[in-house]
């Protein structure tokens, strides 16, 4: 190492603190713009690109916002259920393919996503391991799900309690894993998916439990009138479904008064999507149709909105901190005045020390943007799921 | 003036003029002469102007008038960058602060010339001289530590070290004992001597300690000077 080079070096060393004071503060300076810009653009083009292969849904009044997120991105505060005879309504307008989506549960820190197999056609799912969930209690588990869960065709997942407190709350339901999907690098990989009907037994809505008409269940009969017959607390209820137990199953009440979340539609071309919007348009109307692209849009208009003020900001607080890194490297240099005097009078060019300073300045502006190029890297590559972990948290 | 310096010597100066800036102190030196391997102190009041003479001999400052001839070079005709070549290849500068650099090591701080110029070039050999001569002076087994943990004496040491890590044929030293008790004084004297003897070195030492003077062949006295010195004394 040359001569000054070296002694920037053991400057910048021995001066630790301040130095990485100094890197800090550059890192930022160089980081925080790009980066701020990197993470919104991208997680803006994923939100919008997800928004915009929806065509149409279909939700309870309320939030439009929540309903999207929680249709395209399975958010764990889903909107008001809605009854499932509106996807009925849908289907039987014959404008669009009505396809449900129950968002309510969770497995494992994953959401149980209840929905038909339309949705895996829809959204261009492919199965990767194993077959699409055929009967109830099976579930097909998206790709990123499966690794974070070491979950392949043939185990089971249970679902996790809503509320630990809660004993009247739903029972946990073990569930077979009859696929596994190929990655899609969208929401998808990290969903479980059940059918809707699944999704109604994990709530509650539907049940298998022993034959109470069965001689070996005469302790669990509180009593009987006529052809009816009235359980006790000790019936036994199944909390998985096997091709045993599959015939108990059963659900009390119309399915159509069942809930969902939403039900995505899918018109058939675009006279019928307009037509399906009209339809939705009564001010008495019980439930709303959303376009999932005009959403986003409007929340990726506040947000770049939001972004220029901050970038307003950094660049008042980067343009203070250069300002003051600067201050620093000279009052540095007005404190080693002593050294360079000694330097100079040994016989030290001015060039040599000249370049010993710069070599300090260069050096810990390199390292900065050396680090601030790594920041940038790792926000391009992980920062998009932040944001959108972040917005769906 | 010896006979010696007449005949070979490494200091000359003639008619020498100088002033710092518009001040209205003023050195003048009508004729000076160290002849080469002599031992000299320069003695005087403070502000007489005996570090600026070292500074003047050394090719630190220039003369307004008159002829600076050190080791048979005219470093007052000089220009800078060759003054600062020939300061750091022919002359060994102890100051009267040490003017060692805080944040480097020993090692460094008495290789410190090997980094500021490229004409002096840092091998394996000049590190092992640099040890050895450390060694020599008692600081051998300091060569690790940062210049702010040592003692004054090993602080003039390594001060010492460094100026002779380049084998100068002049070594100018400027009050080295100002800030010494009286045994490190008399340690650093030695050292001194010692060192331009075993290289047949030339010493000018600037000092304010007429105790000192006995050990030097010969004293420069600065005694009410203001514009030239009172007297050369042999």
């Amino acid at each position: 190492m040359s001569g000054p080079l070296y002694l920037a070096w053991r400057y910048l060393a021995h001066h630790r603190a301040k130095t990485a004071i100094l890197v800090t503060a550059i890192t930022l300076i160089a980081f925080l713009p790009i980066g701020l810009n990197q993470l919104v653009s991208e997680s803006g083009r994923q939100l919008a690109a997800r928004a915009q292969s929806t065509p149409l849904l279909v939700g309870e009044r309320g939030s439009r916002l929540d309903l999207v997120l929680a249709s395209l991105y399975f958010a764990s505060d889903p909107p008001a259920a809605m009854r499932y005879a509106e996807a009925e309504r849908v289907d039987a307008s014959e404008l669009a393919t009505a396809i449900p989506l129950h968002v309510r549960f969770r497995a494992r820190g994953h959401s149980v996503v209840g929905t038909t197999l339309e949705y895996l056609e829809f959204r261009g799912l492919r199965v990767a391991a194993g077959r699409p969930m055929a009967v109830l209690g099976e579930c097909l588990v998206g790709a990123a799900a499966a690794r974070d869960l070491e979950l392949s065709p043939g185990d089971t997942v249970t679902t996790s309690p809503e509320t630990v407190f809660d004993l009247a709350g739903t029972y946990r339901l073990r569930m077979r894993v009859a696929g596994v999907l190929a990655p899609s690098h969208t929401p998808d990989d990290e969903a479980i998916f059940v059918d809707v009907k699944t999704a109604w037994v994990i709530e509650g809505l539907g049940h298998g439990h022993q034959d109470v008409a069965s001689p070996g269940a005469s302790s669990a009969v509180l009593k009987r009138e006529d052809d009816r017959v009235t359980a006790n607390a000790s019936l036994v209820e199944y909390n998985e479904i096997t091709p045993e137990n599959l015939a108990s199953f059963h659900f009390h009440g119309d399915l159509a008064e069942h809930p969902v979340s939403a039900v995505l539609a899918v018109p058939r071309d675009e006279k019928s999507r307009v037509l399906l919007l009209g339809r939705y348009t009564a001010p008495d109307e019980a439930v709303q149709i959303v376009e999932p692209a005009a959403v986003m849009d409007d929340l990726l208009a506040t947000v770049f909105t939001v972004r220029r003020y901050v970038l307003a900001a950094i660049a008042l607080v980067s343009a203070a901190t250069l300002v003051v890194a600067g201050l620093v490297f000279l009052l540095s240099v007005r404190l080693r005045r002593r050294e360079i005097e000694t330097l100079h009078k040994l016989g030290a060019a001015r060039s040599h020390v000249a370049l010993m300073l710069a070599a300090e300045v260069v050096a810990v502006i390199a390292v900065a943007g050396a680090l601030a190029g790594v920041l940038t890297w790792l926000s391009g590559s992980f920062g998009g799921a932040a944001i959108r972990a972040f917005l769906l948290s | 003036m010896s006979d010696t310096a007449k005949t070979d010597p490494v200091i000359q100066i003639d008619g020498l003029r100088f002033r710092y800036g518009e001040g209205e102190f003023e050195l003048a030196v009508p004729e000076l002469e160290v002849a080469r391997g002599e031992h000299v102190a320069v003695v005087g009041p403070s502000g007489s102007g005996k570090t600026t003479l070292l500074h003047l001999i050394a090719g630190i400052e220039t003369p307004q008038e008159g002829r600076v001839e050190t080791a048979g070079t005219a470093v007052s005709e000089l220009d800078d960058a060759a003054r600062r070549s020939f300061r750091i290849q022919r002359v060994g500068l102890v100051f009267q602060e040490f003017e060692l650099i805080d944040h480097l090591s020993v090692l460094d701080n008495v290789l410190l010339p090997y980094r500021i110029h490229p004409a002096l070039r840092l091998d394996e050999a000049t590190r092992a001289r640099a040890e050895e001569i450390a060694a020599g002076i008692g600081i051998g087994d300091r060569l690790g530590r940062r210049a702010t943990r040592l003692s004054q004496g090993e602080r003039q040491r390594v001060a010492v070290c460094r100026a002779l890590v380049a084998q100068p044929e002049l070594l100018l030293a400027d009050e080295p004992t100002g800030n010494l008790d009286p045994g490190n004084k008399d340690r650093v004297v030695d050292l001194l001597l010692e060192s331009a003897e075993a290289r047949g070195a030339t010493l000018v030492v600037v000092t304010h300690d007429h105790d000192l003077l006995p050990r030097f062949a010969r004293t420069v006295d600065f005694t009410a000077f203001q514009s030239a010195p009172s007297a050369l004394t042999a």
